[in-house]
């Protein structure tokens, strides 16, 4: 008998920083292949799970797990290059488009051929912009960048926080349409956060809503949001 | 035009200082016409100023008729003043206080020692302990330049930091950039010392050097060997603590631990 671990699991996960509860008691599990939506209002906790997932924040109780293993059993390092994260604000380095998307692999000592980069840039609709300065970048461009960014390290799990809240309505339909075609023609395994319930509905197979911290609701699109 | 008026030195010495003392004032007074309000600041800085110059004056004239070790063991007192002083400015920053000293330990200390054992600096303590502590207020200086500016630089680029270490980044490596700015603006002190040597202004080591009758060509030479040795330590010190602060801002699991209040109850 052969059982198909989920690609996240959290156990009671929570971080408190002094009297404030951020995140409190999630217990989830996403399956490979899922898209999980987070929403709920601004201060509900939603970025603070994912800055968990990525450990750029210490759990301070519970516990997650990546493909059954632990997050303790990870070095720090290791396990961000497991899970990709897409911030709000690309915030890309300074230089070129390639030297972007050469960031994480050189972490590792690896350097990506030129086919590699051109695979990467096609999935993000950016093919032959691999020289580009990153200064003369459009928002919705810059945003492409990051996603390719985090797909360089081919992730298992993909985090995405607020990913088009910083664009304009144009570029915003763009990037979303564009995560939408990556991840189901990867089957990638990937957690959203968004404040807009109709762009989660759009793109997830299931929704966490969560408020002070805490999972409110979990199910799917119909589920939660109703018929 | 104060000499006519007081006669006795301790006389005049306060009459000169209660003029400087009011010029400052007077800025004061100034700033806060334009709302910048230091009035705490500068008149505590003042009063505080004072009483330590006196008592330490006092102090010194005491122990510099000690033995010689005793201005080794002075100079220690310094580094170690000079350390928490310039951890003040960077509460924020993590183990402030060990990164000051280390620094100022590794770079003026190291100056200073070698400087004594070549015979650049005399072993009378008349001798090593102003030399040594002009050496010593430098590297602080510029210790608290080179941290503040961190500090500030880093906190104003969490997001690239973080960007990094989302991406697996070596945690050091992530704010390798900023250590870099902080470093090159702690110097530029120092080296526009050297440069405007002679230039912009006569430094008072030489102006004492050649009022108790040494010969002013010496006495410049000399000026250039204290400015270069200032310049040597406060760069070394700053080499250090830019170097040590990188590991001390992150946690064991690589988190950026210096970021805003705000920032970390996001």
């Amino acid at each position: 008998m052969t059982t198909t671990l989920p690609v996240l699991r959290t156990e009671r996960l929570g971080r408190t920083v002094g009297q404030s509860v951020l995140v409190s008691d999630v217990t989830i599990e996403v399956p490979r292949g899922e898209v999980l939506a987070v929403v709920g209002p601004s201060g509900a906790g939603k970025s603070s799970f994912l800055r968990l997932l990525n450990r750029l924040d210490e759990p301070t109780s519970g516990s997650f797990s990546i493909e059954g293993r632990d997050y303790k059993e990870f070095p720090p390092r290791e396990l961000r290059q497991s899970v990709g994260l897409v911030m709000q604000t690309p915030f890309l380095f300074p230089g070129t488009v390639e030297m972007n998307l050469q960031f994480g692999p050189a972490q590792r000592g690896r350097a990506l051929g030129p086919s590699e980069i051109n695979s990467l840039l096609e999935r993000v609709g950016l093919l032959g912009y691999e020289h580009r300065d990153v200064t003369t970048l459009s928002g919705g461009e810059a945003q492409r960048v990051s996603v390719a960014r985090a797909l360089a390290n081919d992730p298992v799990l993909l985090l995405l926080d607020e990913p088009t809240s910083a664009l304009n309505e144009e570029a915003k339909m763009g990037v979303e349409q564009l995560l939408l075609e990556i991840v189901h023609a990867s089957h990638l395994t990937c957690v959203v956060v968004t404040h807009d319930r109709a762009q989660a509905a759009r793109m997830a197979d299931r929704v966490m809503v969560m408020e002070t911290g805490r999972v409110q609701k979990i199910g799917t699109v119909a589920e939660v949001f109703g018929a | 035009m104060l000499k006519y008026w007081f006669a006795g030195h301790l006389a005049l010495g306060l009459a000169q200082a209660a003029l400087a003392a009011s010029v400052a004032l007077v800025v004061m007074f100034i700033a806060r016409r334009r709302n910048i309000h230091l009035e705490k600041d500068i008149s505590l800085a003042l009063i505080r100023g004072i009483v330590q110059i006196t008592a330490v004056g006092t102090v010194l004239v005491l122990l510099l008729r000690g033995p010689r070790w005793t201005g080794g063991l002075i100079l220690l007192a310094m580094i170690f003043a000079a350390a928490t002083i310039s951890a003040r400015r960077v509460r924020a920053i993590p183990h402030a206080w060990k990164v000051s000293l280390y620094g100022i330990l590794a770079g003026a200390g190291s100056v200073i020692a070698l400087m004594s054992l070549a015979g650049v600096i005399d072993s009378a303590i008349t001798a090593l302990v102003p030399v040594g502590s002009m050496l010593i207020a430098n590297a602080m200086n510029a210790n608290s330049v080179a941290l503040e500016r961190f500090r500030s630089d880093v906190q104003a680029h969490v997001g690239q930091i973080e960007a990094a270490l989302a991406l697996g980044a070596v945690s050091q490596v992530s704010v390798f950039p900023y250590a870099q700015a902080s470093f090159r603006a702690s110097i530029i002190p120092a080296i526009d010392n050297l440069r405007s040597l002679g230039i912009v202004w006569i430094p008072g080591l030489m102006a004492g050097m050649v009022l108790s009758g040494s010969p002013p060509v010496y006495a410049a030479v000399y000026q250039f060997v204290v400015i270069a040795m200032i310049f040597s330590s406060s760069s070394l010190t700053c080499l250090v603590s830019t170097s040590l602060v990188r590991q001390n801002v992150f946690s064991e699991a690589d988190q950026l631990l210096l970021r805003s209040s705000m920032q970390i109850a996001q």
